[in-house]
Formats: structure tokens, sequence, C-alpha cells
């Protein structure tokens, strides 16, 4: 359908912008030339540093061994079980601690941006609680929570929380008094207020955070599983590092990256689908 | 027994005093004044002593400098603010809180940015609760009256200055209020839409029998559309004259200005701006400097 718009647009258009058209396009296949091109200079020149005994492949690993690591783990399977359980662990982890955090943050940004008074209350501790770092949780929740997933949802959630917490309440604050005199003019309850004007006019705050803080869910999960688990990604990472295999820490590393990768297009999917409604400037500023 | 009839009694009174006679004036204030704590903490009056009354499917135009209070009127009719001193009436009774008689258009855009334009429209029914269908239908035929059918799926990111007001306009409307409230509403739009736009709401509001007040800088607009001009002084606001606008309706707001009595009633009016005007600029530069 597209294909066949784009040719008529072609055959219409006037040469200068045809000429204009293929010139996008050139700079295009350019830039992912470039982009291929770069990859290959990095990973070639660690593979040929290993080699040439400039890196030492027993501390910083080595390309072919990390693949070799990850054809093994694929294959054979890891020392705590197959390779698809692990990531399915961390998986589940960090997307049950994203929606829990997400939920809570949201709902209590919502709240404390609605009621100044309980903001004022409750302010200074929220700030104290957001100053220390959260990662410093983990020996707690495995020792309260035990080994087992939750520990590690209880940590993602943490990270999550804040984050989400802070955007959703800013958000709440930066509604714009017309909108809220409008509604409530034409009707509007203090419950319909939140739902449909404060909420949809705080959304693009709070989803803005959902990328950021994906991140941090993972990052939670993955700690957790250092400090004590049974299956993991988290878990894998922290026995290669045990056994100074370093190969087996970056093998781990990239499965990580690829998973993040997916998720965070997922959130930008997720993203577009909600805020339809917006003109579309902001998305030709990421990168 | 006696308690019965007691309270039957009670009840006629208090239903005779919400019957809103043609007497009393749709919308009253009496020696209103408004004071708002700056955020230096010392106290700004935006408004000083002001009385004034608007009769029952009234248009009243409030003219003044810029700045001198004339929103903080509207707020305090609308019930979004309340008087330090003096009393706030709608139909005969004092404002307490937000009042479902009301309408206001705002100077900028109040509609959501997030609905569509049907969705936009259909907000108050579906606010007051009514049923999602006979909103929608509802909100379809007020689209019809302000020249937007077949835009009802656009947002109002997609639609010029002129419609998201007409948007607007619909949006108040369907509510049918009673008194309707406009603060600049045509103000960041150009001059031709303006007067076109003028002309749009003479036509809704002569179909439904609300009191209009019409919050605006530009005297001609004020003229143009009004039976009555409220002039305020520079602020702290008050009521510097009224002046009742003789002009036959209806009215066609681009061409009744070449009127010698539209032309005459300018004159008569401006003498009276200008002065305050003229304090009001003076002011400014002051601070400026």
């Amino acid at each position: 359908m597209s294909a066949i718009s784009n040719e008529t647009a072609k055959m219409v258009l006037p040469p200068e912008q045809k000429s204009y058209s293929s010139a996008a396009r050139r700079r295009r296949i350019l830039i992912n030339a470039l982009r291929v091109l770069f990859l290959v200079v990095i990973i070639g020149g660690w593979e040929l540093g290993t080699r040439v005994g400039i890196i030492d492949p027993f501390f910083w690993g080595q390309p072919s061994g990390i693949w070799a690591q990850l054809v093994t783990w694929a294959t054979q399977g890891t020392a705590q079980g197959p390779l698809w359980e692990q990531i399915a662990v961390t998986l589940e982890e960090t997307l049950i601690g994203f929606a829990l955090g997400v939920f809570l943050g949201v709902i209590f940004g919502v709240i404390l941006g609605r009621n100044q008074f309980l903001a004022d209350i409750l302010g200074p501790y929220i700030k104290a609680f957001n100053a220390i770092p959260r990662v410093m949780l983990a020996p707690l929740f495995a020792v309260a929570l035990g080994l087992d997933i939750q520990s590690k949802v209880a940590l993602s959630v943490v990270m999550v929380f804040f984050i989400v917490f802070f955007n959703a309440f800013q958000g709440v604050r930066e509604v714009d008094r017309n909108l809220i005199a409008n509604a409530r003019i034409l009707g509007a309850s203090q419950r319909r207020l939140s739902t449909a004007v404060i909420l949809p006019s705080a959304l693009s705050w709070i989803l803005a955070s959902l990328h950021t803080s994906f991140s941090f869910a993972l990052v939670g999960a993955v700690v957790g599983e250092f400090v004590g688990s049974y299956h993991g990604i988290g878990l894998l990472v922290q026995t290669a590092g045990a056994n100074f295999n370093a190969n087996g820490v970056f093998a781990a590393i990239v499965i990580l990256a690829v998973v993040s990768l997916l998720m965070e297009a997922l959130v930008t999917t997720l993203e577009n689908r909600l805020i339809r409604w917006r003109p579309n400037t902001v998305s030709d500023a990421t990168l | 027994m006696i308690t019965d009839l007691l309270m039957a009694v009670t009840d006629i009174s208090t239903l005779t005093q919400n019957i809103p006679d043609q007497s009393t004036p749709a919308i009253e204030l009496r020696n209103v004044t408004k004071r708002f704590r700056t955020p230096a903490g010392q106290a700004y009056t935006a408004l000083r002593d002001l009385t004034l009354s608007v009769a029952p499917g009234e248009f009243c135009a409030v003219v003044g400098p810029t700045g001198c209070g004339k929103s903080t009127t509207l707020g305090l009719i609308c019930g979004l603010e309340r008087p330090s001193e003096g009393e706030v009436l709608v139909m005969g009774r004092p404002v307490q809180g937000i009042d479902s008689r009301i309408g206001y258009v705002f100077q900028s855009d109040a509609v959501f940015p997030w609905k569509n334009v049907l969705r936009n429209v259909a907000s108050g029914p579906l606010f007051r609760g009514m049923r999602k269908a006979e909103a929608l239908t509802k909100a379809r035929e007020w689209i019809a009256r302000v020249g937007l059918t077949g835009f009802e799926d656009r947002y109002p990111h997609q639609l010029s200055g002129g419609m998201r007001k007409r948007v607007a306009l619909a949006q108040t409307f369907i509510n049918e209020p009673q008194i309707l409230l406009m603060d600049e509403p045509f103000s960041a739009l150009d001059v031709q839409t303006r007067t076109l736009m003028g002309n749009e709401l003479l036509n809704l509001w002569s179909s439904s029998s609300a009191s209009v007040v019409f919050v605006t800088h530009d005297l001609e607009e004020a003229i143009a559309l009004s039976d009555k001009v409220c002039v305020l002084t520079a602020g702290p606001a008050t009521v510097k004259g009224i002046y009742t606008i003789d002009l036959p309706r209806p009215r066609n707001t681009t061409e009744i200005r070449f009127d010698p009595r539209f032309v005459q009633l300018y004159h008569e009016i401006w003498e009276d701006l200008r002065n305050e005007v003229v304090i009001s600029y003076e002011r400014n530069q002051q601070r400026d400097r």
C-alpha cells in the first residue's frame, strides 16, 4: 500500500523534489553503512588487540570467546539450567517490579500532586528516602523476603517508584490552570477532574519517565540476583565473575543489553499509542 | 400535623425564593472588593467597590485597560473566586461554589488537547452524568451548529485558532447555560476571524436566552455585540460608566461599525475609556523602569 503511494508520489513530484528524496535516501544508506563500520572497528580492534597481546583476554574478554560462550549457553544450557529460563526469570522480576513501581508511583504522584497539605507533610521524608542509594536495600530484601523472586521484585519496585513518582508529581503540578477551571465549570467532580483532566495531562511526563525507569527495574532485578538467588542473568554474571570467566560476564551483559533494547522499543510503542493526540515534534529530537 | 403544616409552609417559601422573577437581575455585584495576596506577601486590590447588574437575557460587555481586573470579575461570578468584601448574586442568590447554570469561555485555549472534537464537545454532558450515546448525539448536533461537521475526529492541534474557538463555543453552549461568561474569547484570533466569530456568537446567543458578560479590551467589538457596555477604571477596577447600546438587532458585526449611531457611541465611550488607558499605560511604564 505504502509502496504504491510512494511510487505515485514519485511520479507526480517535480524533478527538484525527486532529487531531494533520493538525497535523503543516500544519506540514510551512508549513515547505516558507517554504523556497521563503527561496530566492526570496535569489535575487530578488540579481537585484534587480544590476538596480538595488547589486551589480556583473561581480564578483558575476547569477542570470539564471548560468542563461543553465548553459543555454549544457548545450546548446552548454563550451570543453573537452560539459558531461556534465566532470561525468563530476570524478565519476570523486571516486568512485575516495573508494573508495580509505575502503578504505585503514579497513584502517589497524583495524590500528593493534588494535595498540597499532604505533600508538605511527606515532602522531607520522600526526599530523604530518595537520597539514599536504594540498591543498598538489596541485602535487607534478600533476608526478609528470601532468595526467590519476591526480593528482586521488591528492589525493582523501589527503584522504579521514585522516578515515576517525581515525574507524576511534577506532571500534576504543571497541568494548565485553565484546563482545570474549564473542566470544573463544565461540571467535572473532583474525581472526574483527576481521571479526565489531570492524569491525561500529566501522562506525557509519566511516559517520559518510563524509559529510564525500565532500565532501573532491570538494575533492581539484576542487583537482587547478585546478592542472592537461584536463577537469573544476574546470577550468571555473578558466577562467571567468581570463576574469573570474563567472557561469561560480557556474554551476560550482551544478553541484558538485547533484552533492555527490546523492552525500550516496547515502551516507545506504548508511548506513541497513548499520546497520539500530541503533535509529533518531540519524537524527531530523539537519537 | 402542625409540623407537617409548617414544613409545607417553609417548602412554599423556599419555592417562591427559587423562582427568579423578571425584576431580579441575572447577575448582580454589590460593592464588591477583591484583594489578592502577592507572592511578596502584600495585598493587591484588583477590584474596589464594584457594582454592576446584568438583566436576564442581556448582553453586557465589560471594557477596561489591560490588567485592570476584568477577568477577576468573571472569576467571582462563576464561583472560582470569592469576594473579599461585598456580595455577588446569581439569579438573586449569593454565589456558593461553581454554579452549573454558568458557562465560561476562556481567553486562551482551554479545550482538552488529548480529546478529539467530538469528545471535547461532549465533555460537559458526560461530566454531568449524561449517558454516553445521548451525550455524543447531542455533541454532534452542536458541532453541526458551529459548522465543524466532518472534523469530529480531529485533535485540537490539527485545527486552526478559529476552529478551536468554535469547539470551545460548542463545548460551552451544549450545557445550555443561563449565564455565559466570556473572557476576551476572540483576542488571540486575527481581525477578520474575530468579527466572523462575533456573528457566530450572536447567532448562538439569540437562540438561547442566556445573559452574557463579555470581557474585552476591544471597544469596537464590545459595542458591536452588546446591549450594554460597562467601562472599568484602571486597577483597582471600579465602574466608570455604563452605556446602553441602542443599535437594532439582529446585527451584522462586520457592517454595524459603519452605522452613524455606532460611530457616535464609540466616540462617547472612548472619551471615558481613553483616560483610563492612559493612566494604566503610564503606570506600567513606571513599573518597568
